[in-house]
């Protein structure tokens, strides 16, 4: 899988997860992918608990007015090269809170977005996919150089 | 420069919005003085999405699904607060069957939603085993109510006048093989929690809220119950089959005969409600009358009633964290609520957290704050400030601090 990478992106993959305003569903969802029965660990895959470690974001949730500057903080704060997964319906569209007057998403209105997930909340299986494509992205970026 | 001599005043520690363990974002700014924490002060309002704004523009089958995304580990609890403040301002009568159905639902969301609570607890002390040994055990709480509802987290089960999906008697023995296995899981986590040394030491005298200051802060739910208030809106109002049903208050003096009202009495208070919960749901199959399980299965028909309404009411249930109320008004001209009011119980239970915390050390805030289960989210950075030189405290090394505890405290 991770042909052309450098040695340190062969053996393990760090997320970190930035919740914007989600309802929690999402989010249980990704502790969930990490837990016995889905297991991401076995690839490498883990979470973090800072920006300056990770190689990936998860942003869940549809990006509040308050929020708006702390989730591009934590996106400027990470090492390049860098991917971002957006996670749920509410950030891809707005979901059901579309037409609210608190949001300043959908995500990719903020951030450049690589992977959306979709679903309400998207499956571990849906969740891990989703880093798994982000993975070839580090991967094109890297054999690039 | 000459170098300030230190003085021995108290410093402020700003937690969130992008936070530690919790599940949402939320800033806390807590005084500190050496070890000990002075004060506590909360901001909110990170997750304001305009849920209730939003209402105005959708009609009741719709404003159902947006309160399902109020809480996404509630999915359950809003939806049925919001149709029962629905069904009373439109004297909608729901067939005796949804009745007992909905109690299930309602069992099984508590279920989860505190063996989820247990294991992020246990990671909060350091101790990830439980972690994942609980999270083993919710996945199987989780594949059961894929079973009744079609999903695992947002169900979309609830609809006004009844239930969207009903139990069939060849799904039966896929319900009690589970509940077994839930029984037998439950004897093994209630000996981790209850006789583990490591738990104890940490959560025993820790985070005490009083029966007076829960009284006075209008606490809800298990954090209220663990300081021995008896309060429970399924035994207070008999609402859904509640009223059947072998249902009584509990409190954590069941099992040791005393309420501290500590962390411990919360995990034994949470344990305990669990237990219960099984009990339930397995009294609803007995039960369980047959017969239909919506008033009216037509959706046209029904909003066409609802159109016609001018009044109000109020939906109180008793969600797995405490109560939830929900407030509607119809004016009788448009179909969509002329208002929609509702009270979340960590609300109620954020106000707790001050004389919980205060008092206690560093390393025990993760611990403290989760054990009301505040319906927030993961992620944080800590920045210290002390004599204007500024350091950072990642949730890592919050973490790694109360590991640390865990270790001295055994030794």
């Amino acid at each position: 899988m991770a042909k052309g990478l450098t040695k340190s992106f062969k053996r393990a993959l760090w997320v970190y997860h930035c919740n914007s305003g989600s309802c929690n569903g999402c989010d249980i969802e990704i502790i969930a992918a990490l837990c016995p029965r889905y297991d991401v660990e076995r690839f490498g895959i883990r979470l973090v608990g800072t920006p300056r470690h990770a190689d990936v974001l998860l942003v869940t949730g549809p990006v509040t007015r308050q929020m708006e500057d702390k989730v591009k903080r934590v996106y400027e704060q990470m090492p390049d090269p860098k991917a971002v997964i957006c996670v749920g319906n509410c950030g891809n569209t707005g979901d059901v809170f579309y037409e609210s007057y608190n949001l300043v998403g959908p995500i990719n209105k903020i951030l450049p977005v690589d992977v959306h997930v979709i679903g309400c909340p998207p499956r571990p299986e849906a969740i891990i996919n989703a880093v798994a494509k982000a993975w070839v992205k580090l991967e094109t970026l890297e054999a690039k150089k | 420069m000459k170098q300030e001599t230190t003085t021995k005043t108290s410093y402020h520690i700003p937690v969130g919005p992008i936070h530690p363990a919790l599940k949402e974002p939320v800033y806390f700014e807590f005084e500190i003085s050496g070890e000990r924490i002075v004060d506590v002060n909360v901001k909110l309002g990170h997750v304001h999405r305009g849920v209730e704004w939003a209402s105005r523009k959708r009609n009741p089958i719709q404003v159902l699904y947006l309160a399902e995304r109020i809480c996404g580990i509630c999915s359950f609890c809003h939806p049925a607060a919001f149709t029962l403040a629905v069904e009373t301002a439109a004297d909608i009568q729901v067939p005796e069957r949804a009745e007992y159905l909905r109690v299930i639902q309602g069992e099984l969301e508590r279920i989860t939603s505190h063996i989820l609570w247990a294991g992020v607890a246990a990671h909060e002390i350091g101790f990830d085993t439980v972690l994942y040994f609980t999270w083993q055990i919710r996945e199987k709480a989780l594949d059961l109510t894929e079973y009744l509802t079609g999903n695992r987290v947002t169900k979309g089960i609830m609809t006004i006048g009844g239930i969207r999906r009903d139990i069939t008697p060849d799904m039966l023995p896929r319900i009690k093989k589970d509940l077994n296995f839930f029984k037998d899981n439950f004897e093994k986590l209630r000996h981790i929690f209850l006789d583990d040394k490591t738990i104890k030491m940490r959560s025993q005298g820790a985070g005490i809220l009083t029966k007076k200051d829960a009284l006075k802060l209008c606490a809800v739910g298990p954090t209220t119950r663990a300081s021995g208030v008896k309060k429970d809106v399924r035994v207070d109002t008999s609402y859904f089959a509640y009223g059947d049903l072998d249902i009584d208050y509990i409190t954590p003096d069941v099992l040791t005969g005393e309420v501290n009202g500590d962390v411990y009495d919360r995990i034994i208070q949470r344990l305990l409600e669990v237990k219960q919960s099984i009990g339930l749901i397995e009294q609803c199959i007995d039960q369980m009358p047959a017969g239909d399980i919506v008033s009216e299965p037509k959706i046209p028909k029904l909003m066409n009633q609802l159109k016609k309404v001018n009044g109000e009411g109020v939906g109180r249930h008793e969600a797995p964290r405490g109560e939830v109320i929900h407030y509607v008004k119809f004016d009788g001209h448009s179909e969509n609520p002329y208002t929609w009011k509702v009270r979340a119980p960590t609300y109620n239970n954020i106000l707790p957290w001050i004389p919980m915390l205060k008092g206690e050390q560093i390393a025990d805030i993760p611990i403290v704050a989760a054990s009301t289960d505040p319906c927030m989210s993961c992620t944080n950075r800590v920045a210290i400030v002390n004599d204007n030189k500024r350091y950072e405290l990642t949730k890592e090394q919050l973490h790694s601090l109360s590991v640390e505890k865990t270790r001295r405290v055994l030794k």
